[in-house]
């Protein structure tokens, strides 16, 4: 056990190898620009007078960038990783997973030019006009190629539960992408498109498509990457796989319908609205039965969160992900989201998801995968993953506790009224108001930030280290 | 059948898949594979940091 053995070699890890560099790289790149923004609101005079630096451009910059720059990345990265590990065999189709990498890197530098330039269609997190639109359906065709012609060929006799999450995602992304962004372009020379939507049925299709990107893409791709890298990290396998079973078809068959709870109070029919509301709250169940499967998996092996840090990612995104889908079935109470729609409040849920959820569960992954992509023991510095988990803990936490009380206070401003009928504040009353906590959140994604540049320089140290001269370490 | 009616026995319908899928999952006859396939993601002979987990091992409670 003491020489140095080479992993796997009729496994591909080359796509893997670059798909989770450029999860860091695109992480680094797509929180830089959360951050700006964040900043523009505190100091508007950061939009330096630039079109292509104004707020309306960098805000779906951003998200685009964290969704489907970092978190696809990370989820190509794992499903192509766990899909030959659990089903040990190659990767099916040879150089397509190639294509699925330089493909999807070819998505987002158009994303990267085209939404700066003010090309949108002004569908929230379906921003890409239509060419690039095309491109992404290629390319996600090839992706479900690859990943289920692996589970076609593998040598097992079984699907492991984390590909069937993977799965889900793969499948439905496909169709929530073609489905929501079917459009006309004005003409074949034009980037300008028109949905074949209107009116309450455009809002339906676009929040359908808006909350199972959420849950398909968000949720159930990060709980495939949960159900292999915490019991791989715990070392032991996870708590119950008949609980897994029963989480996943729950899961995926109530997530489907959350959808209207985004369009509370507009002109969507009444009865859909309360079956949003009815179907988000139904949802508590399952998401809590997979946050407990994933955490109790560590029941006698608690002590190693002393000295594992990747596991603490791994736990407390867990725990993150408890807080959000709870969080998440209360604002969608119709009553509830009358205080809170259109506040910081969803700014901060959606934060707590992404940051505490998807960013940190990614982020233990990686953390797993880099050593043994690289032919390490280890990662260089174990002390530099727990400073990780500290800033990203930290500016987790400083987001969303100042998101809860600006929104909550916006929320109590804008309803109040006089005994005349008349509104009590005027929006800018409100909006100086947030200041403060604007710029807790900027100090909170700043602090976030900072740890995934001490990622990128653990990474690098950790890649260009000799094969196999990194010794393990434990923190102290 | 009217669209209410189909409705309610289409969700009735489900309700009875799920019940059968929960029975199904949790029935003493397929424990031992479960299990089998819950260990499944740790056969795996040639990991670059084997060396590392099995150095920790020893500190897990029972499997």
């Amino acid at each position: 056990m003491t020489t140095a053995t080479t992993i796997q070699p009729d496994y591909n890890y080359k796509v893997v190898r670059q798909f989770t560099l450029t999860t860091i790289f695109w992480g680094i790149v797509g929180m830089t620009v959360g951050v700006l923004i964040a900043a523009q609101l505190v100091w508007p005079v950061l939009n330096f007078d630039t079109p292509w630096l104004t707020y309306s451009r960098l805000r779906p910059l951003h998200t685009n960038a964290v969704i489907f720059a970092f978190g696809t990345s990370a989820l190509m990265a794992t499903s192509f990783y766990v899909v030959q590990r659990t089903c040990q065999t190659r990767l099916f189709g040879g150089s397509l997973a190639s294509v699925v990498f330089w493909g999807w890197q070819l998505v987002i530098l158009s994303a990267a030019i085209s939404l700066p330039l003010g090309y949108t269609t002004s569908k929230e997190y379906a921003e890409l006009e239509w060419p690039i639109d095309l491109l992404i359906t290629a390319v996600w065709v090839v992706y479900a190629v690859v990943f289920f012609g692996t589970l076609a060929i593998r040598k097992t006799s079984h699907i492991y539960v984390a590909n069937w999450f993977f799965g889900a995602f793969i499948l439905t992304v496909a169709v929530l992408h073609i489905v929501n962004s079917l459009a006309i372009p004005v003409s074949m020379s034009s980037m300008k498109s028109y949905s074949v939507y209107s009116g309450a049925v455009d809002a339906m299709v676009q929040w359908w498509y808006g909350h199972n990107a959420v849950g398909f893409l968000l949720t159930a791709g990060f709980l495939g990457m949960m159900y292999y890298f915490v019991p791989k990290q715990a070392e032991r396998p996870v708590y119950s796989y008949r609980l897994s079973i029963i989480h996943f078809w729950a899961l995926i068959a109530v997530y489907i319908w959350a959808g209207p709870h985004h369009l509370h109070y507009t002109a969507l029919p009444d009865w859909a609205q309360s079956l949003g509301m009815v179907m988000s709250l139904i949802l508590f169940a399952p998401s809590w039965g997979g946050m407990i499967n994933g955490i109790m998996t560590l029941s006698g092996a608690w002590h190693k969160l002393r000295t594992d840090p990747i596991l603490r990612f791994l736990v407390v995104s867990l725990s993150f992900y408890g807080m959000s889908t709870f969080e998440g079935p209360m604002m969608a109470i119709k009553t509830v989201n009358a205080l809170s729609h259109y506040t910081d409040w969803t700014v901060g849920h959606v934060h707590s998801g992404a940051l505490g959820w998807v960013a940190m569960v990614s982020i233990g992954a990686i953390y797993h995968l880099v050593p043994r992509l690289f032919n390490q023991k280890g990662m260089y510095s174990v002390a530099m993953i727990n400073l990780h988990f500290w800033l990203a803990t930290i500016g987790t936490v400083l987001y969303i506790v100042a998101m809860w009380i600006s929104g909550v206070m916006q929320g109590l401003m804008w309803r109040a009224v006089n005994d005349d009928g008349t509104l009590t504040y005027t929006f800018v009353e409100s909006l100086e108001k947030s200041y403060p906590f604007y710029t807790i959140r900027f100090i909170g994604g700043l602090v976030f930030l900072s740890g995934m540049f001490v990622m990128a320089y653990n990474t690098y140290k950790t890649v260009v280290a000799k094969e196999g001269s990194i010794k393990p370490q434990e923190l102290g | 059948m009217d669209y209410a009616t189909f409705n309610g026995l289409y969700t009735l319908f489900l309700i009875i898949i799920f019940v059968a899928l929960i029975l199904w999952a949790y029935s003493k006859k397929h424990k031992k594979s479960f299990e089998k396939i819950a260990n499944s993601i740790f056969d795996e002979p040639q990991d670059s940091t084997t060396y590392a987990s099995n150095d920790s091992k020893h500190t897990g409670a029972k499997k």
